[in-house]
């Protein structure tokens, strides 16, 4: 099959009327994976999910079937299936659009998942600030019960299970799984040592799978279509379809379902290109904390080995695109006023370096920068990469090494011209009236402080 | 609202006996209810703190002394840590909330797309900075961090409910209805915005019963959906061996597991290798 060639298998009925109703999804085939998992053992269920070569799709792409067979064996106590429903990465925007739409696939991928692993009682833990999607959840889980797919002896296998949809509170650092677990016992969300892993020591000290929820939602199909089907789609070490997020400067803008391994190129072709009359400046990969790709990596396959040796990483496939309009230095500031922002503050490398890179990129990007700053951002970046708690302090240095590695002149130019040299109005999708550059630091200076 | 702990003469005592005081008698029975219904939800009541903490919300419009008090009363816990896990999250407000909450998403790539002139417009039309409140109650304006919408840029949240392709204008537009009480539908969600207090029920897990109100995908999201249907693409059918029965009577077996890792070995997500000894290294 040519690359080229969308596969919606998540997305199929996101334009279905009613698409969230458990109706619509048992119409469309849903609850079919379920039954047939119920013929079978949870270890032969697990098996297909391991031949598959399905890669967790929450970033860091690691193979789902095996995280689940390194839960210890069974010893009569509870273990745990915990969906990362926090999306919260800047630029991923898939996991919250599948809940709006079509809550049950979810649903249903937790079951089997919760099957396979010998769990008896699995959470969603979904980010607060998305209330129709919780919404969503609490009603499909509702229908899930009343239908018999959830509760005690489900359809007569013996089977018990429920599901606990659970809000979060807004907290970025949450997704990172062991925050997760934190924030989900009631506590302080900030992240654990690790080891233990959540799958020997995760929710309550006891074996726990954390996986994302378009990891858990592509359970489903591979159990139905088996593990040689799911490797008709994508690349040898990265099998299978995932959704891409195309945001920003394209003419069409949204989710496109592909095997791994398209390339932004033909993504672009898909989405109608970059918008009239500009042409593409820098793009993330993966979400904001995954290094910054130019034009120069159109061509790079969106798969997890491709995008590694290009020098950044698949994330969560979350391609913010910028034209030529944008000024890289106000996208790499925003970002790492997100990252102090968002900082839990446990360890210092990231607390005090993402401080200090917002406070130095502020300063450049309002034109007050010098020759100098450039390299306390690098010496900082240093001090905080591979130094760092948990992943969040080494995913906020990615937007500044990228950027200065391929975009070091247009730093150098806002320190020499000593403003910006690029207006904002003209990224926008709208005209505005050019703001001057004192209200503009003025208003950073009172902005969200962490 | 309920008032300040201060204006009460018979002070309320809870389970462990924390002044709950601010609460009358119907209100503190009525909560303890939920809190009941909240924890009876987890194998461990704490887990239930968060919902709580949104409930407190739902009752006072924000997470007041009483409703810390009230909180750590149910769960057994000392105010200070209930106090220290609601300074954690943005969602827990330390001041009475506006009726709405106004979030313009000025993360890059929706300040880019125009977050930033709708920012600038929003908080000169209304005269208020971030999480401040305009004067009659209405609206709490505030900077939002990306909101897993960026497909939709520039967006605004409104009691988080998504207002997906916002202007300058449109914001305008939709807080000069909510200061004059006038409904406000968003373009992803039920049919109109409910206030902080009842969205707030909600996220403590209490269903408002609104969940098929509204769209099920947007246009963006759908727009990859369409296409492949335009083009006539689609995934590879399934094998047609699969069978579907329609009764399954499996009796489920031991679990499956292989091989516990050993101490470091990548099997979480692992987000990054490990570059440092400490990174496999178990901690003193
Ligand atoms: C700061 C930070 C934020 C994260 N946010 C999310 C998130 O919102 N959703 C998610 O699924 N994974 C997130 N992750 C990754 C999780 O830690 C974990 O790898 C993932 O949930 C595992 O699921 P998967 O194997 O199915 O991808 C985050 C990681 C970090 C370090
Ligand atoms: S890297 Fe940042 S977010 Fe992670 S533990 Fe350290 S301070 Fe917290
Ligand atoms: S940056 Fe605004 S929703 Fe993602």
């Amino acid at each position: 099959m040519s690359v080229s060639t969308l596969t919606p298998v998540l997305s199929a009925q996101w334009d279905a009327t009613r698409s969230w109703t458990l109706a619509t999804y048992e119409a469309g085939g849903g609850y079919a994976g379920l039954r047939h998992a119920f013929t079978q053992e949870p270890a032969a269920v697990l098996a297909t999910v391991k031949d598959s070569g399905l890669r967790g799709r929450g970033g860091a792409g690691f193979p789902t079937g095996l995280k689940w067979s390194f839960l210890p064996a069974p010893d009569g106590g509870p273990r745990y299936l915990v969906v990362n429903a926090d999306e919260s990465e800047p630029g991923t925007c898939k996991d919250v659009p599948l809940m709006m739409a079509t809550p049950q696939y979810l649903i249903e991928g937790s079951i089997i998942t919760s099957y396979a692993i010998g769990c008896h009682h699995a959470f969603i833990y979904v980010r607060g600030e998305v209330l129709h999607v919780y919404r969503r959840l609490l009603r499909a889980v509702e229908e899930a019960y009343a239908a018999g797919y959830l509760g005690k002896n489900i359809m007569g296998t013996g089977y018990d299970l429920d599901i606990t949809v659970h809000a979060g509170a807004g907290a970025y650092i949450c997704g990172e799984e062991t925050a997760l677990l934190d924030s989900l016992e009631g506590l302080r969300g900030q992240p654990r040592l690790k080891p233990p892993f959540p799958a020997v020591e995760g929710l309550y000290a006891r074996p726990t799978v954390v996986n994302n929820v378009e990891s858990i939602a592509s359970v489903p199909a591979i159990v139905m279509g088996g593990s040689d089907w799911f490797r008709t789609m994508g690349t040898e070490k990265s099998a299978g379809f995932g959704l891409f997020s195309l945001s920003g400067h394209v003419v069409r803008p949204g989710q496109y379902e592909a095997p791994l391994g398209i390339t932004l190129r033909e993504l672009l072709d898909l989405a109608g290109g970059i918008r009239e009359g500009h042409e593409l400046k820098f793009w993330t990969p993966g979400g904001s904390s995954t290094p910054l790709f130019t034009a120069e990596h159109l061509d790079v396959p969106l798969d997890y080995e491709s995008v590694g040796a290009a020098g950044s990483m698949l994330g969560t496939r979350a391609l913010q695109i910028f034209d030529e309009t944008t000024c890289v230095v106000r996208a790499v500031t925003r970002w790492m006023e997100f990252y102090a922002h968002e900082s839990c503050g446990k360890c210092t490398p990231c607390r005090e370096g993402t401080y200090w890179l917002k406070a130095v990129l502020r300063r450049i990007e309002a034109g007050q920068g010098s020759m100098e700053d450039l390299d306390v951002l690098l010496d900082t970046c240093d001090n905080i990469l591979g130094r760092a708690f948990c992943a969040l302090g080494d995913g906020a240095t990615s937007p500044v090494t990228s950027a200065l590695k391929h975009f070091r002149a247009e730093f150098e130019q806002h320190i020499t011209a000593g403003a910006c040299p690029l207006d904002p109005a003209a990224s926008a999708l709208f005209g505005y009236p050019p703001r001057d550059a004192g209200r503009l630091a003025g208003q950073m200076a009172g902005t969200v402080q962490a | 609202m309920t008032s300040d702990e201060n204006n009460t003469t018979t002070i309320k005592v809870g389970a462990a006996g924390k002044d709950v005081g601010g609460y009358d008698a119907a209100q503190l029975t009525r909560l303890q209810g939920d809190a009941r219904q909240i924890t009876a939800r987890y194998p461990h009541a704490r887990s239930g703190l968060l919902p709580m903490l949104h409930l407190v919300q739902a009752e006072d419009g924000y997470v007041s002394p009483t409703g810390i008090a009230f909180c750590a009363d149910e769960l057994g816990l000392t105010t200070a840590e209930v106090s220290a896990v609601a300074t954690f999250y943005t969602q827990y407000k330390r001041h009475p909330n506006g009726e709405y909450t106004v979030g313009v998403c000025t993360n890059t790539l929706c300040a880019v797309m125009g977050g930033d002139a709708i920012w600038d417009g929003l908080t000169e039309h209304l005269g208020v900075g971030h999480d401040e409140t305009t004067p009659d109650g209405k609206v709490t304006l505030e900077r939002i961090e990306c909101n897993a919408a960026c497909d939709y840029a520039p967006v605004v949240m409104v009691n988080w409910e998504f207002f997906d392709n916002q202007t300058p204008d449109s914001a305008r537009a939709t807080v000069d209805k909510l200061q004059a009480g006038e409904k406000v539908v968003p373009t992803r969600g039920a049919d109109s915005v409910c206030s902080f207090k009842q969205m707030s029920r909600v996220l403590a897990g209490f269903t408002d019963g609104r969940a098929d109100e509204g769209v099920g995908a947007g246009e963006a999201t759908q727009r990859g959906t369409v296409l492949a249907k335009e083009r006539g693409w689609a995934a590879p059918e399934f094998p047609a061996a699969t069978p579907v029965p329609a009764d399954a009577t499996a009796t489920p077996a031991t679990p499956a597991t292989d091989a516990t890792p050993a101490t470091g070995a990548p099997q979480s997500s692992a987000e990054r290798p490990a570059t440092l000894p400490a990174d496999t290294a178990k901690e003193s």
